[in-house]
């Protein structure tokens, strides 16, 4: 009813913008994409668009890239790295986290607020004013280099914005159900495990998804805590490292780059909607 | 409120504020103590490292190149994400033109970096040209550039297009909440009383979108000066594309000076302490309202 009162906002010029705007956007990852899956011979001769000469030739085509790139320059060990560290350093900072939002918002106790405005402002902290004298810690620990050391980190990283977030969802949670359960004779725990946690698992789904992708894809922590060292580097550091040595083959590179993005784009594409979600509680509450 | 024994809050609460402390409180107050000293913190020094870091050539390049990544990244992806925004709502293939702008956010920036190296890659005018740009140029009988080297304008350019291209998504999906929570009606009485879509847009939705905008340009303004991942890939800050964040790891990892390394992440938390004021203000707003 409404769209046919708004006037065509002259038509065929607002698609054109639309569709010019969105393949620009698209158009260098198709091209990553297809590289990865041509032979080097063909990467270093012709364009990636000239496949498009004969689209469904699949003698064009090879998983050799693939087979290359996981087996022998070691981006299967690093995707496995990327999976031991983000699974523990995403679940440590959320169970962390929960209870704590929990407390923040329906328990009084002193310096509830002051702390909370502290949680705040270490939000915007730059990680940066942390680094040398966390890894000198870690140095005297022997945390360096190992998965445990990574995980701690992430997790003190990651929860201002997550408790932020869990804060916000379980605050607006209506008090009559605490005040009743309360009355009810329902200690602090149950309350948590058997009304908040159920309650708040649309706003759990988001920042699971936020700290999974957040690790996943960092650079810096990694670099800094873990190092370069194989055994223990993460996809992004070993595809940094692939950029400076294997810098013109781009079919390597390319096929790197595209086995650390299925995983962080399967999950954005199936979980989209919690992810906006996830954004928008996070930066336009009130 | 859950009524507790005095006790119980703080057992749900000290794990995270022993972590925040030891992770975030703590080693920030320690930085700016040992940037007071010299590259292995045995000797005080005064302000010998943060007046290295105004004279040093380098560093100076760094500040330039932020600056020139706030005054364009900050305009132009939140320019491009409200355009996106307000021009797709008109659509109906609305979800699949914004869920192509938002990929980017879910992939890293050492994809990104990847991802647009090869959009930039260069090769003598004699070979063939793998690289879209340098193709699109021979195709129009032009030279091909090497994008990423030419200085200092070009480089540190199309190092900022890829930090667009990631976040003008984050932008839009705020900025489009934002546009379809304006009453319908406000829009079709203005069109009734003969208003032209560009001046609804000037008049109406601009203004009543300025928190929304507000907000926006300041997450960004902070993304912006900690841009590090980008030209670490990409660059390695060579070719005057160095900024503040990469100088910073470069001090101390390559160059192992904590004294000077830590008195760059302190000029970093300054430049964006200003952001830090407005967030909490925000809350207190919020605080106040509920």
């Amino acid at each position: 009813m409404i769209k046919k009162l708004i006037p065509k906002i002259s038509g065929i010029p607002l698609h054109l913008v639309i569709i010019t705007i969105a393949l620009i956007w698209i158009l260098p990852s198709v091209g990553l994409l297809i590289t990865s899956f041509r032979p080097s011979a063909d990467v270093a001769a012709s364009g990636w668009w000239t496949v498009f000469q004969h689209p469904f030739n699949f003698t064009y085509y090879t998983l050799e890239n693939y087979r290359e790139v996981i087996l022998k320059i070691g981006i299967g060990k690093a995707f496995l790295n990327t999976l031991l560290i983000t699974i523990p350093a995403t679940i440590i900072p959320i169970l962390i986290a929960s209870f704590a939002a929990y407390a923040f918002a329906w328990m009084d106790f002193p310096g509830r607020r002051i702390l909370f405005v502290i949680l705040v402002g270490l939000l915007v902290v730059p990680l940066q004013m942390t680094m040398i004298p966390i890894l000198r810690i870690f140095n005297k620990l022997g945390l360096a280099g190992t998965f445990p050391g990574i995980w701690f980190a992430h997790t003190g990283y990651g929860l201002p914005l997550i408790i932020y977030l869990l804060y916000n969802f379980i605050s607006g949670l209506p008090s009559e159900l605490f005040d009743s359960s309360s009355i009810d004779g329902a200690t602090p725990f149950q309350i948590f495990s058997k009304l908040v946690i159920p309650l708040s698992l649309p706003a759990l789904a988001s920042v699971t998804i936020f700290q999974f992708l957040w690790v996943w894809n960092d650079l810096l922590v990694a670099l800094v805590y873990l190092g370069g060292t194989p055994d223990v580097a993460p996809l992004t550091v070993r595809i940094s490292a692939l950029v400076g040595s294997y810098g013109q083959d781009w079919e390597l590179l390319t096929a790197a780059a595209f086995v650390s993005m299925i995983l962080p784009l399967s999950l954005f594409l199936g979980l989209q909607r919690y992810f906006v979600r996830g954004i928008l509680a996070g930066s336009v509450k009130g | 409120m859950v009524r507790t024994k005095k006790i119980t809050p703080w057992l749900y609460v000290i794990p995270a504020a022993f972590l925040l402390f030891f992770f975030l409180v703590y080693p920030s107050i320690n930085t700016l103590y040992i940037s007071f000293f010299n590259y292995n913190s045995e000797k005080f020094v005064g302000f010998k490292n943060y007046l290295y870091c105004f004279a040093n050539e380098i560093m100076l390049n760094s500040f330039r190149n932020n600056i020139l990544w706030v005054i364009l990244f900050v305009p132009l992806t939140v320019a491009l994400g409200l355009i996106i925004a307000v021009l797709t709502d008109r659509v109906k293939y609305e979800s699949i033109v914004k869920s192509v702008i938002f990929m980017p956010m879910a992939i890293s920036f050492v994809g990104a970096g990847v991802i647009w190296k090869f959009v930039y890659a260069y090769r003598p005018a004699s070979a063939a040209q793998t690289g879209i740009l340098n193709a699109l140029r021979s195709f129009f009988q032009l030279e091909p550039l090497p994008w990423l080297i030419i200085r200092p304008w070009l480089n540190n350019f199309c190092l900022i297009i890829v930090g667009v291209w990631i976040w003008t998504g984050f932008c839009m999906v705020l900025l489009s909440a934002s546009y379809k929570g304006i009453p319908r009606e406000l829009l079709e009485a203005a069109r009734v009383d003969g208003a032209t879509e560009f001046k609804i847009f000037w008049k109406i939705i601009l203004p009543l979108m300025k928190p929304t905008i507000a907000v926006v340009a300041t997450t960004m303004t902070i993304n912006v000066l900690k841009v590090f991942d980008i030209v670490y890939v990409m660059t390695n800050g060579n070719f005057n594309t160095e900024v503040i964040a990469n100088r910073m790891y470069k001090e101390m990892f390559i160059f192992r000076n904590y004294g000077r390394a830590s008195a760059i992440a302190v000029i970093l938390l300054v430049l964006i302490i200003p952001m830090i004021i407005i967030n909490i203000q925000r809350f207190r707003e919020q605080e106040a309202i509920r």
